[in-house]
């Protein structure tokens, strides 16, 4: 089909007894070279176009890197390992917020993984198909409200949440305090709330994608797990996951991808403190929250560009993230097509 | 006259067996299939719960001078927030008027050129793009866009956001494009129709629906960013309609009055949240109703 698309059918050059041409009024041969010029300008002007987007992809890592190109070339690649965050003597290290950032992101995939997969399986094996389309909207719309509005929703619903019920019944209540994770004073902005935030976040991202991978599985591996007797979570365990495996691992690095850059419901709620600690209910920060809370008041110009060189290093991590994901999602999806 | 036949011990020892495996398989799925389905409740709680407590906090303050209104200074209460739902509406227009063409345009080259090297680098690209965080995009236009010229702009918004349009308008562009069908191409082509005419009157034409569904869905992503409006417009307490200077937004507004100390700035800020999540739903709806029908009314004409 599509190369009828992509070969340019020949541009007519007959010459008399030519059928007929456009009722459009062009003039005969006015016509034909017009449309010839025309092709020409229309395929240079999409291809300009279509030049922008790596054009665009190479400026923002342009300016990413210049912005951030101080503060690399002071510390080198001690800014990558130092927790020295301090503004005040010009000392910048980006270890506590890179911690913050894979610490919060995993406690958002190991929250919304399940969820999502939940979800999904409900949707594609068990779900009538009358509420199909009310479940998979109300996941879905999730993505749709902005990070921001997340964001006031933490403040205000979750982080109190927090504080009066959930971190007292992990800490005390369930005795948990004996693991460092879960031990340490309570003040509601955490590592903790920034990970459920994002968690979230993140359902929607990863419930579409393995949506979509479950529905691609053929019926007859279905049909025959069952035909060999299998429970339908044997099924589903035996047959169905496995067959989705590489695509819903797709969606979940997609899901990561989003975490790992997430910013406004982040900084609203993770506490902001630039240090790494053990337990989950202090405060942290990420490489997003970190650029976003010091920004508007950074000291200096060094402080600025450590600040763009946190931006950088987010830029750099989260693009192989996203190719990671892109590649998992596309083998999947072409070996699907092909078998 | 043969004995009827009756199992053995070992048989029957057998079958009991069997007997408590499908016992035990049957509960573990039981217990397995209230899993799956306790998930699926709970993955669609935290929208009920997230739009409840919007209204339940925002929609006393979602009154008529809240959109005519400027914000009152700290501690008095009422305002509005009328300088940042126009200026997200003037973010918004300069986003499409930046995005959506070159959004477009590429979309069309990918679908034309489809297989080509330069298509699936570009398509790659897009996709990689799509997945850059928004506070990215505002570095981007804050160094090349504020920084130079020392100043915070709307322009530089506009920059930001329609940047993070192009990948998503150009692969649904891309999408719409390519599901014409080829008859109609030929068709246009058979009847002497120059190629570039056939891809912006006749298959651009088809494909219109479907593009302004990805233009929408685009806006409505865009439309409550905030990180890279950090970085370029600023915010504005005052009502300014200037290209070239600091402009309010209501996403801004409500992180700032949502992380300050009063109490009449948090109602603001939920009412806030209220309106631009309705914007948003508004659009998101639009879309849905625009693909509607495309292809068994679209192709009458």
């Amino acid at each position: 089909m599509s190369d009828v698309v992509a070969t340019p059918p020949a541009v007519p050059t007959v010459k008399g007894g030519a059928p007929a041409t456009s009722s459009g009024g062009d003039g005969f041969e006015g016509g034909i070279e017009g449309s010839a010029l025309g092709d020409r300008i229309y395929a240079g002007v999409i291809w300009v176009f279509a030049i922008c987007v790596p054009v665009l992809l190479a400026l923002i890592a342009l300016s990413i890197f210049l912005a951030g190109w101080p503060a690399l070339h002071r510390f080198g690649l001690s800014f990558l390992t130092s927790s020295a965050w301090d503004p005040v003597n010009g000392k910048f290290g980006a270890a506590p917020a890179i911690y913050g950032t894979l610490v919060s992101s995993a406690i958002a995939l190991l929250v919304a993984t399940p969820l999502a997969i939940g979800v999904s399986v409900f949707l594609s094996e068990f779900a009538p198909p009358w509420l199909r389309q009310p479940v998979a909207f109300f996941v879905d719309l999730l993505a749709a409200i902005p990070s921001v509005v997340y964001g006031v929703w933490g403040i205000f619903v979750l982080i109190p949440l927090l504080r009066t019920a959930l971190i007292p019944f992990l800490r005390d209540t369930l005795h948990l305090s004996v693991i460092p994770l879960f031990s340490g004073p309570n003040y509601g902005y955490s590592m903790l709330a920034a990970g459920l935030i994002l968690a979230i976040m993140v359902l929607p991202y990863i419930a579409s994608v393995s949506r979509e991978v479950l529905l691609a599985v053929p019926r007859s591996q279905r049909e025959a797990a069952l035909a060999l007797g299998a429970t339908k979570w044997e099924m589903i365990r035996g047959a169905l996951l496995p067959y989705a495996k590489s695509g819903i691992i797709g969606g979940i690095i997609l899901g990561l991808g989003r975490a790992l850059g997430e910013t406004m419901a982040v900084t609203m709620v993770i506490g902001n403190r630039p240090e790494i600690s053990a337990s989950l209910f202090a405060p942290a920060y990420t490489m997003a929250s970190v650029i976003a809370n010091e920004f508007s008041e950074a000291s200096g110009d060094l402080h600025l560009s450590a600040l763009m060189a946190v931006g950088f290093v987010l830029f750099v991590i989260t693009i192989i993230v996203n190719a990671i994901a892109r590649w998992l999602v596309w083998e999947v999806s072409r070996t699907g097509s092909k078998g | 006259m043969s004995e009827p036949l009756r199992p053995s011990t070992a048989q029957k020892q057998f079958t009991a067996k069997a007997v408590q495996s499908l016992r035990r398989r049957k509960a573990v799925n039981g217990v397995m299939v209230g899993l799956i389905v306790a998930a699926a409740v709970l993955a669609t709680i935290p929208l009920i719960v997230i739009t409840g407590y919007l209204i339940k906090f925002g929609a006393g303050s979602v009154q008529w001078h809240f959109f005519t209104n400027m914000p009152k200074p700290e501690g008095e209460a009422g305002g509005g927030m009328a300088n940042a739902i126009v200026g997200t509406v003037i973010l918004i227009a300069l986003a499409s008027l930046f995005g959506l063409p070159i959004g477009v345009g590429a979309g069309l080259y990918l679908a034309e050129h489809r297989g080509t090297k330069l298509a699936n680098t570009v398509r790659f690209l897009c996709d990689v793009l799509n997945g850059l965080p928004s506070i990215v995009m505002g570095i981007f236009a804050w160094q090349f866009l504020v920084r130079p010229v020392h100043h915070f702009s709307a322009w530089a918004g506009g920059v930001a956001l329609g940047a993070m349009m192009i990948p998503m308008v150009a692969r649904t562009t891309e999408e719409m494009v390519s599901i014409v069908p080829v008859s109609l191409r030929e068709a246009a082509l058979a009847l002497g129709y120059a190629r570039w005419r056939t891809s912006l009157t006749i298959v651009l034409r088809t494909a219109s629906a479907g593009i302004v569904t990805g233009a929408l869905v685009a806006i409505a992503r865009i439309a409550g960013e905030t990180a890279p409006l950090l970085f370029t417009v600023l915010g504005n307490s005052f009502f300014s309609t200037s290209l070239n200077q600091p402009i309010a937004a209501l996403p801004l507004q409500i992180f700032y009055y949502g992380t300050s100390p009063y109490e009449d700035q948090h109602a603001q800020a939920w009412a806030g949240g209220l309106v631009l999540i309705v914007l948003i739903f508004v659009i998101s709806l639009i879309a849905r109703y625009a693909t509607r029908g495309q292809f068994t009314g679209g192709g009458g004409d």
